[in-house]
């Protein structure tokens, strides 16, 4: 029974009711796993509206992208708050860097695969013989599982982060982001009634993708700050979801402060899709828990296709840091 | 007056005339207006179809000489196998030859090109100063569009557009020609050859495209996305779709589908830019498949109809003041005039009759009119003066005629009572003659000291002929009846005398009676009249029994009896015309002879007098005010011997 008497002690650190006053706010610095997308816009309007002020947080929020990998600067301490992919945070676990999910954001993947019906594909087994398109690594277990699942005999092809190779027919299957490529796909004049769409979560394939982390160590020594994190990020993304044109706004002027180019339709659809993604269907808002089936599915897939060596302990792994409440 | 009457013809004129005018401006100027917008707008369409078609053969033009580049060298590639010296020899040489060029390169499959070298692309681009510059590929190429789509497809493409980070650094798309190791016994892919173009060239011809002020060309991709577009904003950014998608537009998405399938067309929608109305035309490039639209703002094009219709407009306002103008003055010309005459008219109204005409100068209706007027005038003169003449000669005629009623009524006995120095018997008698010269008589004489006759007739028709007709009557009785004969031969005398001469077929109903005023007897005939009554002493009263004789001057041998009665002490008799009983109300009823019976039981035994000037009260207040149409004549006498 020791998993059961290490949740009491993480439960009891974490009770306790939170109150710092504003002179002692704590600086620290967060990193999304990428660019400043509506795909964070909660964490930012969380700053801009000072839920985290208030709570006695002097947040910085370092912007993600390619050049800036959130996993890295966690590990190196950069960062003492990443967002991470579930399947990333287990496997920078397994590779012994010592990180703790505290909030598990985003309840289903919004990974997917898509193909046109033109192609003569409907149901998975339609996929025989076909060429689908697979990103890297992290993003190939749950299509290489979908395969598995359905015992298809397929040519994959790596695709890039265009999907001009599935336009153009190069591919017959992609994988796409239900946020953000298969919204690029709509938008390069294909209607959704053209299109297939097999969404992993519905073929049992759910791995729920961004999470909040912290190195074991910030948790350790302040467990208020964590849970504090997560209650304002919460508010955040509630406030998000409820007031959407504000929120596109800040998204918007964010980008271009990146000099990315971007699109109010775009980040608009993501948001829409990223509240899809984070409230559960029956209803109520983000509960940030990690379960333990969701833990087990991505941990032993990624076991299975050797990207980890072991599987990490569930409750060294996960470490409840949040009220219902959300105080 | 005179406004309503300048107003009445103004205003029926001005608004009749005026509202067709209008109408038919109206048909006329739609009709207009649409025959040239149509003609106008078929033309636009035409022009725009045929701009949009130069256009795309134009830069269809470069982009097919572009894709010779890599074809050949994908050819010489396959053919010769050329050493790595050769090629990037002909690379450069081509790029130097080809303006339209921006670089080129011969990219090999991974470990292909050498067994030591992964990834192998020599790449000859232009400088900033024209120069031909070289770069190997430094990234990872085989996952990059213009590599991995036509290896997959196994075909020559072009790319989307897109920014070249690391060799090119421009934006640019690319033409990729994979070629194959035709030593191998399976297709093995080599390698592919790219020639790439610099946007800019293309962004400036579709740039150059300017339609009036505001209309402008702009490319889209065979994703949609805007190559160039004057909201630079979308640029590389924005597809069709997410416009549509952004602006909740259903048929921009729809259209933007027809375009990336490479469809020509000419649709009518708000413009992106300026948020007017234009028209869209797009054709697409054969090349690559991208779309070219221009834009046509509908405002300015349509600036020559609408300015059309602006005169045209103008010119109709203009008239129709010109002829609300022209009518005001035309029904001048005809109320100026018509007021005059309406106030000679009125002049003549008061009795004027010499009253100025004004002068008409025209030859119309009004002038008509004047005329009319005029002679109106003259006749009502000449009308008057016979007028007046004719009234004169009626009323002398109308004087004779009085005089002749008041003969009439002068041969009538009017003094009571009649013999003053009797007391055997009282007497009294009326008539009310009706409007004209009427034929009611009566009469009383002695014959001798016993005998006393009473008459009492009624002359059919009116005027002087009855009037006449009765005068002869009377004499008539008078002479016979002073001749010593009964009352029967009397009556036969006086019928044979009349009807003897009687061409004009007049009669005469007659009561006639020989009263003896010893013995109280009366030997009475009546002729076609109302049988007279008796009222005795006691209030009692009778009807005289008829002697059933005809009226006289009808047939001249008609025979006629007598009756008899016999009046005691207080009897009165009682003789009336059909004027009493046939006397009407308002209402047409008839005074009948129940009501002179009922006031005869009532009032029977008053003095003659008062009985008779009782039941004229009687008769009047039952006509009312209905006009008395015939004579009313009565006549009483009570016996009264002792």
């Amino acid at each position: 029974m020791p998993g059961v008497v290490i949740l009491a002690l993480v439960i009891m650190a974490c009770a306790g009711a939170f109150t710092a006053p504003a002179a002692l706010a704590k600086e620290v610095r967060l990193i999304p796993q990428w660019v400043p997308q509506a795909q964070f816009a909660g964490y930012y309007m969380g700053l801009k509206k000072g839920f985290y002020k208030k709570r006695g947080i002097d947040l910085t929020i370092i912007s993600g992208g390619p050049l800036r990998q959130s996993s890295e600067y966690l590990a190196s301490g950069q960062a003492e708050f990443a967002t991470l992919w579930l399947a990333s945070g287990i496997q920078m676990r397994d590779h012994a860097v010592p990180v703790v999910n505290i909030a598990q954001m985003v309840r289903r993947s919004a990974l997917m695969l898509v193909a046109k019906k033109s192609s003569g594909i409907i149901s998975p087994q339609d996929m025989n013989g076909k060429k689908i398109g697979l990103w890297e690594p992290v993003f190939q277990i749950q299509p290489s599982a979908f395969i598995e699942k359905y015992d298809l005999d397929v040519t994959t092809i790596r695709q890039s982060y265009s999907v001009n190779l599935f336009l153009r027919g190069g591919v017959d299957v992609a994988s796409a982001m239900w946020y953000n490529e298969y919204h690029t796909i709509l938008n390069a004049g294909l209607n959704p009634d053209e299109l297939v769409t097999f969404f992993f979560y519905d073929h049992g394939l759910n791995f729920p993708e961004d999470g909040i982390y912290v190195l074991e160590d910030t948790l350790n020594q302040d467990p208020d700050l964590c849970k504090a994190f997560v209650a304002a990020s919460i508010e955040g993304w509630d406030y998000a979801f409820a007031h959407p044109e504000e929120t596109i706004d800040l998204v918007m002027a964010n980008l271009e402060d990146e000099h990315i180019p971007a699109t109010r339709v775009h980040q608009r659809w993501m948001l829409d899709r990223m509240k899809d993604l984070m409230y559960p269907l029956s209803g109520g808002g983000i509960s940030a828990e990690l379960k333990y089936d969701d833990f087990a599915r991505v941990a032993y897939s990624l076991k299975d296709f050797g990207l980890i060596d072991s599987i990490p302990e569930y409750n060294a792994f996960y470490r409840k840091c949040y009220d219902e409440n959300h105080q | 007056m005179m406004k309503t009457t300048n107003r009445g013809i103004a205003f029926k004129l001005n608004l009749w005339i005026l509202t067709s005018v209008t109408l038919i401006f109206a048909v006329i100027f739609t009709y207009t207006y649409l025959f040239t917008r149509d003609m106008l707008i078929a033309k636009i369409e035409q022009s725009a179809l045929d701009l949009a078609r130069a256009t795309s053969e134009d830069i269809d033009a470069v982009l097919l000489s572009v894709e010779k580049t890599p074809e050949n060298i994908a050819v010489a590639m396959e053919q010769f196998r050329p050493q790595s010296g050769a090629f990037t020899g002909l690379i450069q040489e081509t790029i130097k030859r080809s303006p339209e060029i921006y670089g080129a390169t011969v990219a090999f499959e991974p470990w292909e090109y050498s067994t030591n070298i992964r990834y192998f692309a020599p790449y000859y681009y232009k400088g900033r100063d024209g120069k031909v510059e070289f770069t190997y590929i430094p990234y990872d190429y085989i996952y990059e569009d213009w590599y991995q789509i036509p290896k997959e497809l196994d075909e020559p493409v072009w790319s989307e557009p897109y920014f070249d980070e690391g060799a090119g650094n421009i934006l640019m798309s690319t033409y990729s020609v994979p070629f194959y190791d035709l030593n191998s016994p399976e297709k093995k892919l080599w390698g592919v050859t790219t020639a790439d173009i610099s946007l800019a060239w293309l962004q400036e011809i579709v740039q150059a495209i300017k339609i009036g002020e505001t209309g402008y060309g702009f490319l889209i991709t065979k994703n949609g996305t805007f190559v160039t577009h004057p909201n630079s904003r979308l640029i590389m950014n924005e597809t069709i779709f997410s416009l549509a998608e952004g602006k909740g537009d259903a048929r921009l998405r729809e259209i933007g589908r027809r375009m990336i399938a490479g469809e020509t067309g000419f649709v009518s929608l708000n413009c992106e830019f300026s948020g007017k109305p234009c028209w869209l035309v797009y054709n697409p490039l054969s090349s690559n498949e991208w779309s070219l639209g221009v834009m046509f703002p509908k405002e300015e094009l349509m600036a020559d109809v609408f300015r059309l219709n602006k005169i045209v407009i103008g010119l109709g306002a203009a008239g129709f003041i010109l002829i609300m103008f022209l009518i005001a003055a035309i029904s001048g010309t005809i109320t100026r005039p018509l007021r005059a005459l309406t106030r000679v008219a009125e002049d003549v109204a008061t009795g004027n009759l010499d009253a100025e005409m004004p002068e008409v100068k025209s030859r119309d209706e009004v002038a008509s009119l004047a005329h009319s007027l005029d002679n109106m005038k003259t006749s009502l003169k000449d009308y008057i003066r016979d007028l007046t003449d004719l009234t004169a000669a009626k009323e002398r005629i109308e004087s004779e005629l009085q005089i002749a009623r008041d003969i009439q009524m002068g041969i009538l006995p009017k003094v009571f009572p009649p013999f003053p120095e009797r007391d055997d018997f009282a007497l009294y008698a009326d008539v009310e003659p009706a409007k004209e010269v009427g034929g009611d008589l009566y009469d009383f004489f002695f014959i001798d000291e016993e005998r006393l006759c009473v008459t009492l007739g009624d002359v059919s028709g009116k005027g002087v002929p009855a009037a006449l007709f009765m005068t002869i009557t009377q004499t008539l009785i008078k002479t016979r009846a002073t001749q010593n004969l009964s009352a029967g031969e009397v009556i036969a005398w006086v019928n044979h005398d009349l009807a003897q001469e009687n061409p004009s077929f007049m009669f005469v109903t007659m009561f006639f009676g020989i009263f003896n005023v010893k013995t109280g007897d009366l030997d009475y005939v009546i002729a076609g009249h109302n049988p007279p009554y008796i009222v005795r002493a006691n209030g009692d009263l009778e009807m005289m029994p008829s002697t059933k004789g005809m009226a006289l001057g009808i047939r001249e041998e008609a025979q006629y009896s007598a009756a008899k009665v016999t009046l005691s002490q207080g009897d009165m008799l009682f003789l009336y015309t059909d004027g009493v009983t046939e006397a009407m109300d308002p209402h047409n009823d008839l005074f009948s002879e129940e009501r002179l019976e009922n006031i005869l039981k009532e009032h029977g035994l008053m003095k003659v007098g008062d009985l008779i000037k009782h039941i004229f009260a009687e008769v009047h207040s039952f006509a009312d005010t209905a006009p008395q149409a015939d004579d009313i004549t009565m006549l009483a006498l009570r016996y009264t011997p002792e």
